[in-house]
């Protein structure tokens, strides 16, 4: 398998380089984005396997980004992020494609397992729902 | 940044609310003395509008009646008395007109003869039919009585020095009140004045005995109360009286002005008693006609419709005030319920709009706490991942058990922002399925440290298969949490509280939590979930059951209460598994 090309998105910079840092350590190609239209320029720019989503950002919110997404790269699997667990975003974003909702502080293993099932979903497990 | 804004912008808010001008109150519970006030306002318009126009009504029917009842009392009276002053009005004129006609008819010469005197008197006295004269007198213009013919021995006298014959000289007749005189019997004298050719003149007088007088007074009719009398302008007796004196006597009572008609007048006599006096001035005499009639006799109808009618006026008074009485206090008993309903709703929303607030600031905080917690658990993670792949040093161990720590931390952080988020996220929104086991233990999740202080037990008792319900999660979150609220306060410390979750019936689930505290004594346990009802003044509001109760029965449920003082207190809820409507 190729290697697996993620792109982490928030708004805090700290959180980005961090967890860049830590995919890298693990073999992961892991770009960050600190905005909505960063994120987008680099899935332009470049392939994903996957994208990691805050959805509350200044500027192009998560779930905006979600639908340009949607609309020009829908191979990409999108896992949707939050610092505040609100049922309604949940139900939105699985209204639009995101395979996975996860809430903040979002520990990276969890991560990698959501991923790993986002992109193998015939591998068995939970759906990480 | 965006995120800091936002952090600022809740205690702004709270801010901004707090200066808001304080609300008209609708919470304020109304004081007893406003209430008492409210119904004597009531009472008094009430009564006044009802009351006023009855008594006026009695008034006005009360003086029509007195005036149609004394009329009808009166003028039968009136019709007597003036008959009565007719026919001696008639006597008298019919005497003197024989009289008159005897000193124009008969010569001096022949009324001056005894034996003619004598023979006039008897045919007179046989012409008019019910008695005529006892004597009959001339009298010279010096007094000196010239011939006389009756049973008295008058002859010879001389009245020059008497008032009634300078009367009779003056004004040429005279009719005399009743007296004695000079044969001590009481009769009336008329007398009539008669010119003579040369220049003089004579009086012929006649004498009439009193007792005629009398007889002439009609007494048909009369009641034995009733009493008819003439008596002369200075109120001496003419007739004897019933009731009032013998002849020549004063009468108590006072003389009738002088009137044309017949007068009817009501008085009180000298023995107390009120009556009717109707008074008539016979014409051509001195005399009064008087006929007195007790006014308890003559209005004895009155007085009997007057009761009836005051106690028609009493007893309709009486009504009227009990109904307005009666129903005055149950306006009021409904307003001031239909305050205290009020009021407590007022306490409900604002309870919950508060503890919305109380949510929303704890989902803020949360938030904002969560990204940073985001930085520093990547951060560890990124510095745990560097130790545990870089060569081993002395310190490795020890930098990977401190990151180890820190991640810890971390997850307890998560583990209380996720349970406020989850408090707020729940709080407006409605009818979703839920595990109430859970519910309630994210329910005491907020309590634990306090059962950890204070060394409480919380024990689940949950039976197998138990369906979910679908009902309010925030409601429900907020019932649960004030239950279980009393329930820590009830007990002391090491106490024991065991929650127990069965199906009651097919369609319902009793939560029943149960603790081993003080208990309630058994005359507050009808009260307890009445608004403003506390055992605790100054400790709450007294709000916490009575909203409880009430967000209970929206969600289609029932609470119920067993105690006992010293033992312990179980509150069931009975939820529907699944909400209807």
């Amino acid at each position: 398998m190729d290697q697996l090309r993620l792109l982490f998105v928030d708004d805090e910079e700290e959180l980005v380089s961090a967890v860049v840092e830590r995919l890298e350590l693990r073999g992961i190609d892991g770009v960050g984005a600190t905005s909505g239209d960063e994120a987008l320029h680099f899935l332009r720019e470049s392939s994903f396997d996957v994208v990691v989503l805050d959805v509350k950002m200044p500027g192009i919110g998560g779930l905006e980004v979600l639908r340009t997404i949607n609309r020009r790269h829908p191979e990409v699997k999108v896992i949707l992020m939050t610092g505040h667990g609100s049922a309604k975003d949940n139900e939105i974003g699985r209204r639009l494609g995101a395979v996975a909702y996860l809430e903040k502080p979002v520990d990276l293993e969890d991560l990698l397992s959501t991923v790993d099932q986002a992109l193998n979903p015939e591998g068995g497990g939970p759906d990480g729902r | 940044m965006t995120k800091s804004a936002q952090g600022s912008a809740e205690p702004r808010n709270l801010v901004r609310t707090a200066d808001l001008p304080e609300p008209e109150m609708p919470g304020q519970q109304v004081s007893e003395s406003a209430y008492r006030r409210l119904r004597h306002m009531v009472v008094l318009a009430t009564a006044t509008v009802s009351l006023l126009p009855l008594a006026i009504t009695v008034v006005i029917n009360y003086m029509q009646f007195h005036e149609a009842l004394q009329a009808e009392a009166v003028d039968p009276m009136a019709r007597l008395t003036l008959n009565t002053k007719r026919s001696l009005e008639l006597f008298l004129s019919e005497r003197r007109s024989a009289l008159t006609f005897l000193v124009h008819d008969r010569p001096f010469a022949e009324l001056c003869d005894r034996a003619a005197l004598t023979r006039i008197i008897s045919n007179l006295n046989r012409s008019l039919d019910v008695g005529a004269f006892v004597d009959l007198g001339v009298i010279d213009d010096d007094g000196a009585q010239l011939c006389y013919s009756g049973p008295y021995e008058l002859e010879g006298r001389n009245y020059s020095d008497q008032d009634w014959f300078h009367e009779v000289a003056r004004r040429g007749t005279y009719t005399s009140d009743v007296f004695l005189g000079f044969r001590n019997s009481p009769h009336i004298a008329i007398a009539i004045k008669h010119d003579r050719p040369d220049g003089g003149f004579y009086v012929l007088r006649a004498t009439i005995d009193a007792e005629m007088l009398s007889e002439q007074i009609l007494t048909a009719g009369l009641q034995p109360t009733d009493d008819v009398f003439l008596i002369n302008r200075e109120g001496i007796l003419q007739s004897p009286s019933r009731h009032y004196g013998e002849i020549l006597g004063q009468v108590p009572l006072p003389v009738p002005h002088y009137s044309p008609t017949v007068e009817v007048v009501e008085l009180e006599d000298d023995r107390g008693r009120t009556i009717f006096m109707s008074s008539a001035h016979i014409h051509i005499s001195p005399f009064i006609l008087v006929q007195i009639k007790p006014a308890r006799e003559a209005m004895g109808r009155w007085f009997s419709l007057r009761s009836e009618l005051l106690a028609f006026l009493f007893v309709s008074a009486g009504l009227i005030l009990a109904v307005i009485l009666w129903g005055s206090g149950q306006l009021i008993r409904r307003m001031r319920e239909a305050d205290e309903r009020r009021t407590a709703l007022y306490h409900q929303v604002e309870y919950s709009n508060k503890l919305a607030s109380i949510g929303r600031l704890a989902a803020g905080v949360a938030h904002e706490i969560n990204n940073p917690l985001a930085i520093i658990n990547e951060k560890a993670g990124l510095l745990l991942d560097l130790v545990t792949v870089g060569p081993e040093t002395e310190h490795k161990l020890r930098l990977v058990t401190t990151v180890d720590s820190i991640l810890r931390s971390v997850q307890r952080c998560k583990k209380v922002t996720h349970r406020l988020l989850g408090f707020a996220r729940h709080m407006d929104v409605q009818n979703e399925t839920i595990d109430l086991e859970n519910l309630l233990r994210e329910v005491l999740g907020f309590l634990e440290k306090e059962a950890e202080y204070r060394d409480l037990t919380v024990s689940f008792r949950v039976e197998d298969d138990l369906p979910t319900v679908v009902s309010d999660r925030g409601q429900l979150q907020q019932v649960f949490l004030n239950i279980l609220n009393n329930a820590f306060a009830a007990v002391s410390e090491g106490g024991q509280i065991e929650i127990v979750l069965a199906r009651e019936g097919v369609d319902n689930i009793a939560v029943t939590i149960a603790d081993d505290g003080v208990g309630i004594p058994e005359a507050h346990l009808q009260q307890i979930f009445d608004p403003f009802f506390t055992t605790r003044p100054g400790a709450g509001t007294g709000l916490g059951l009575s909203i409880t109760y009430g967000i209970v029965k929206k969600l289609g449920g029932t609470c119920r209460v067993e105690s006992e003082v010293g033992r312990g207190t179980h509150f069931t809820i009975v939820l529907p598994i699944s909400r209807e409507g």
